[in-house]
């Protein structure tokens, strides 16, 4: 739904400006320290609790993992990966994963209904389900494979980043609840100067590459990372080193679509001024009678 | 009015008009998902929501028309050396200028060009519109083979559309060849005029 106390910065499917005549406040993110990380999934339980989320009880497969993986049910997950980085030393990264909030979302950009994702200009990227017609493009476009159908009701659901608690001056549930302060929240500027001590704490402790993900090839996104080992981000999980939207949604999405629109109406037209020029192709008056 | 030549069996007929009428409704559902300035168009299949889930159906109608509609037309769409030396005329045949042409069969190039970018086209719609079929089969298939697929669907009906358009205008701009569609017949003098070489074939028999 339209949250009327946050501006739309982008809308899907929608060539016109978003409304834009309020000032934009400043940016928010969400800043997740994976190295003070427990694991206890009280995070998974705030979302589920606050947006009245019960997914389907699973399996144990042998994992701690639990739910296996997002759905439209669960917005969140904790994903445990074992590591050795440096051999011989057990290190245990846990990440909560979830939708990045990327500034330049791909979900949007491959969106063919107008409206149903929206960015606020604080940059939080939204899903508006009643505009949802669940095709499935904004899976096909997400660089890190967020956005769930529904097999209920065939919509896609992902992290609201709680949308509805920001645009009343709270703070996501999943912030609210972490017993650890692992994950915070506030403007990007705070987050980014957060992370900077944190990072220089980790450096201090012999974590040498420690730093921040805010991925440059999707814009920065508006959930960040620090990370112990942000030299290789692959380890979490398989978290993108170098994410961004794949060239082929943006041949796709980007320059096909207005070019092969202005292609087939030039076409069309190309047809009417030739009737109108040249004249019909008529078999001759002497033929018939011959 | 000169005779009457049969060109298309009734059966032929509703055939083809099959295949026109899925080709409309999966290029009105189809644009509307492309561009959002024919997301109106979505509408008239009743909504995004009913858009969506329509248009792979149609689709399969349309491939299942076609083939069996394709499969009898291979025969008179072999492209011959008459239809190459036609098609050297083309400029001139598109200015209504006068010129002597060679006596070409039931199809010219043009006609054949769009026929074989159908056999390539349609068959490469359905398989890479299987592949982002949702619900039922994308989750199937990796995310590269995905997004391949997407760009293949897009490029693939847009070269389908274009030649669409071609097919219609030439229709309307050739006088005389609609009822071939809607009747079933041409004038002798139509079919003398424009393939020859199919005229002596049919007036033989």
């Amino acid at each position: 739904m339209a949250l009327q106390s946050l501006d739309i910065k982008a809308r899907s499917a929608t060539t016109t400006p978003s409304p834009a005549a309020r000032g934009a406040g400043p940016e928010v993110a969400k800043l997740i320290d994976i190295s003070k990380c427990i694991g206890c999934k009280a995070c998974q339980v705030a979302c589920m609790e606050w947006n009245d989320l019960r997914d389907e009880i699973g399996h144990n497969v042998g994992v701690y993992d639990n739910p296996l993986d997002l759905t439209a049910q669960s917005w969140t997950v904790m994903r445990f990966s074992e590591v050795e980085v440096t051999p011989g030393r057990l290190e245990w990264l846990i990440r909560k994963d979830g939708c990045m909030h990327c500034a330049d979302p791909g979900c949007l950009k491959a969106c063919p209904s107008p409206g149903a994702i929206v960015q606020y200009a604080n940059g939080m990227v939204d899903f508006h389900e009643e505009n949802c017609i669940g095709c499935g493009y904004c899976l096909t476009g997400c660089p890190f494979n967020i956005p769930r159908l529904s097999k209920k009701d065939g919509k896609a659901y992902k992290c609201t980043l709680c949308s509805d608690r920001v645009a009343v001056g709270l703070e996501p549930a999943c912030v609210k609840t972490c017993p650890t302060g692992a994950i915070v929240f506030g403007t990007k500027e705070d987050m980014i100067h957060h992370a900077e001590e944190r990072i220089a704490d980790l450096k201090s402790r012999g974590f040498q590459n420690a730093g921040l993900y805010d991925p440059p090839g999707v814009g920065g996104t508006h959930v960040m990372y620090v990370l112990q080992h942000a030299d290789r981000p692959e380890l979490y999980a398989g978290l993108p080193k170098d994410p961004g939207i794949s060239p082929l949604v943006s041949l796709w999405k980007g320059v096909a679509k207005p070019l092969a629109s202005l292609g087939l109406g030039l076409a069309v037209l190309a047809g009417f001024f030739h009737y109108v020029t040249a004249g019909p192709n008529e078999v001759e008056d002497e033929e018939k009678q011959s | 009015m000169s005779t009457l030549v049969p060109r298309y069996s009734p059966r032929e007929r509703a055939n083809h008009w099959v295949i026109a009428i899925t080709f409309i409704l999966l290029a009105i559902s189809g644009l509307a998902l492309f561009h959002p300035a024919f997301y109106f168009l979505s509408h008239l299949l009743g909504g995004g929501t009913w858009n969506r889930i329509l248009h792979p159906f149609i689709g399969v109608v349309l491939f299942i028309s076609f083939a069996a509609f394709a499969v009898r037309l291979v025969p008179d769409n072999r492209i011959t050396a008459a239809d190459r030396e036609w098609e050297k005329h083309l400029p001139k045949i598109l200015r209504n200028e006068p010129v002597t042409l060679p006596k070409i069969g039931k199809y010219n190039i043009g006609q054949k060009y769009l026929f074989w970018s159908l056999v390539v086209l349609i068959p490469l719609l359905l398989v890479s519109g299987i592949v982002i079929w949702q619900p039922w089969f994308t989750p199937y298939f990796s995310i590269g083979l995905i997004r391949l697929a997407v760009v293949i669907h897009a490029v693939s009906a847009f070269l389908a559309i274009l030649g669409i358009i071609i097919h219609i205008y030439s229709a309307i701009w050739t006088r005389g060849s609609i009822r071939a569609m809607t009747r079933g017949t041409v004038t002798a003098a139509w079919a003398r005029h424009h393939h020859p070489a199919w005229y002596e074939e049919v007036s033989r028999r």
